[in-house]
């Protein structure tokens, strides 16, 4: 089983946001995510104050099997990348919610997001 | 789905079970990567069951494959002696690519792709129409493939009896010994063996692999391995519209006999006439990302189009096979996402016998 938890809120593309309460965000890919991709081994990355519209592809995933986006849950803020994953991607696969996060943003208009428990039913329906 | 023999050692093992032409098998059991080092630095073994086996007897054996396939099975003269070749089409198109192997002029051994199995077979019937020479899909037969630097020697420290019929044995040459056909081939670029034994064995030979502390290893590793290894698959680098001629496999066809009148010669030679515009390179990226099948690549000469892409893992840079115009050399881009990145076009393969060669 893979792992979800609790203090944050899941999309249906298989991210995680973590509500830092000041209107910034930390994301990353769950663990359902990881494990189904395999093998991380080049994490594309956006630039800090990149401005990026909801539902836009910002970043992109790519294990030794496949490529996959990452896309806005809202209209965006970048504020940084992690740029540990250059050198490391793998850190995805070994800590996808602590340090194989993805980016920090910021934002007015986070919602529509599953809370951990919704996010794991539709697991369980797949 | 259909599965293998040995599809319960899998399950066992943690495999990551994926359809693959219609083969339940596994992707991997954890972490591709590090099965592909497991066969880079010390042996791995993979189920190829699902591939064919295919027996052809009779008085005409030896002259139906010297008509059926693009390679000459003449240069065979000693047991066991295997050799890599083309199935074509009236066009010079791959119906499928083979490896052969000689028993005698009136039995030869052949092992052909799982997923154009039915094909090559009804193909095949047709072709032996009016020969005398009987063919025989041996669908009771698993095969496990060893392959790496130490995996000679734990088959040997697994398998009782198999050093002393196999201990001498010649890369591309096979041995039988009771119900076991045991062949020095791979499709990594390591040494190792192909074994090919009874369904009934599998389960028992699997385990005594496992106990040699030989790794089991998905398909996800073996396509990355042969990729380094710069070997084509079919599908990819060939397939019923391109020639071997037009994907690095010449080696593969031997025109020598002029007489040998093999499916798709005349096909073949016409193309040579005209002159071959494409063939298939070896790609390295400079920058950062990952090459992906059918991506286009943009050369001095023209563009063409990435067939097997992904990322090295003995390497840690990705590399690519592509099709793109003949006499290319130097630098190329490759659009990725809309974007351009550099890559150096060598020759394959990449990696060899654990060593990066390009």
């Amino acid at each position: 089983m893979s792992e979800i938890r609790d203090d944050r809120q899941y999309t249906q593309t298989h991210e995680w946001i973590l509500d830092h309460g000041n209107g910034t965000y930390t994301m990353g890919i769950t663990d359902h995510a990881q494990a189904l991709l395999g093998d991380m081994v080049f994490v594309e990355l956006p630039n800090a104050d990149d401005e990026v519209s909801i539902e836009d592809e910002f970043c992109v995933v790519e294990s030794v099997k496949a490529a996959s986006g990452v896309y806005a849950p809202a209209d965006l803020q970048i504020i940084k990348a992690n740029a540990a994953l250059d050198d490391e991607p793998e850190l995805v696969n070994a800590s996808c919610y602590d340090d194989g996060w993805l980016v920090k943003f910021r934002s007015h208009a986070v919602d529509d997001l599953m809370d951990a428990v919704a996010y794991a039913q539709t697991l369980t329906r797949i | 789905m259909k599965q293998t023999p040995l599809y319960q050692m899998h399950i066992e093992s943690q495999g990551k079970m994926v359809d693959f032409g219609g083969w339940e098998m596994s992707l991997n059991y954890g972490s591709q990567i590090e099965e592909h080092h497991q066969v880079r630095r010390d042996a791995g073994m993979f189920d190829v069951s699902h591939m064919s086996v295919v027996d052809f007897k009779g008085v005409q054996a030896k002259a139906f494959l010297q008509i059926l396939i693009a390679n000459d099975v003449d240069k065979l003269k000693t047991q066991g002696r295997a050799l890599y070749s083309c199935m074509l089409n009236e066009s010079g198109g791959v119906v499928d690519d083979l490896i052969v192997y000689y028993q005698n002029d009136e039995y030869y051994r052949m092992v052909i792709n799982a997923s154009t199995t039915e094909k090559d077979m009804a193909w095949i019937h047709i072709q032996a129409n009016g020969f005398d020479v009987s063919v025989e899909c041996m669908s009771d037969l698993a095969m496990i493939a060893v392959q790496g630097p130490n995996a000679r020697a734990k088959v040997f420290a697994a398998m009782p009896g198999i050093e002393e019929v196999c201990g001498e044995l010649k890369p591309f040459n096979a041995a039988s010994l009771g119900g076991l056909f045991i062949a020095r081939t791979g499709y990594t670029g390591e040494d190792g063996f192909e074994i090919m034994l009874p369904s009934s064995a599998a389960k028992f030979t699997w385990q005594m692999l496992l106990e040699a502390s030989v790794k089991p290893c998905g398909l996800g590793a073996r396509d990355t391995l042969r990729l380094e290894a710069g070997m084509s698959l079919y599908g990819s680098e060939m397939n019923d519209e391109v020639s071997p001629l037009e994907s690095a496999l010449t080696w593969t066809v031997d025109l020598t006999n002029e007489n040998r009148a093999f499916i798709g010669r005349d096909a073949l030679e016409a193309l040579k006439e005209r002159g071959v515009e494409k063939t298939i390179v070896g790609l390295v990226l400079e920058g950062k990302g990952v090459i992906r099948d059918h991506q286009k690549v943009i050369t001095s000469l023209g563009e063409g189009e990435v067939t097997s892409g992904t990322f090295s893992p003995t390497m840690g840079k990705a590399i690519a096979l592509a099709s793109v115009p003949k006499g290319n050399l130097g630098l190329c881009e490759i659009e990725i996402r809309k974007k351009q990145v550099c890559a150096k076009i060598v020759k394959p393969p990449f990696v060899r016998n654990g060593k990066v060669l390009v």
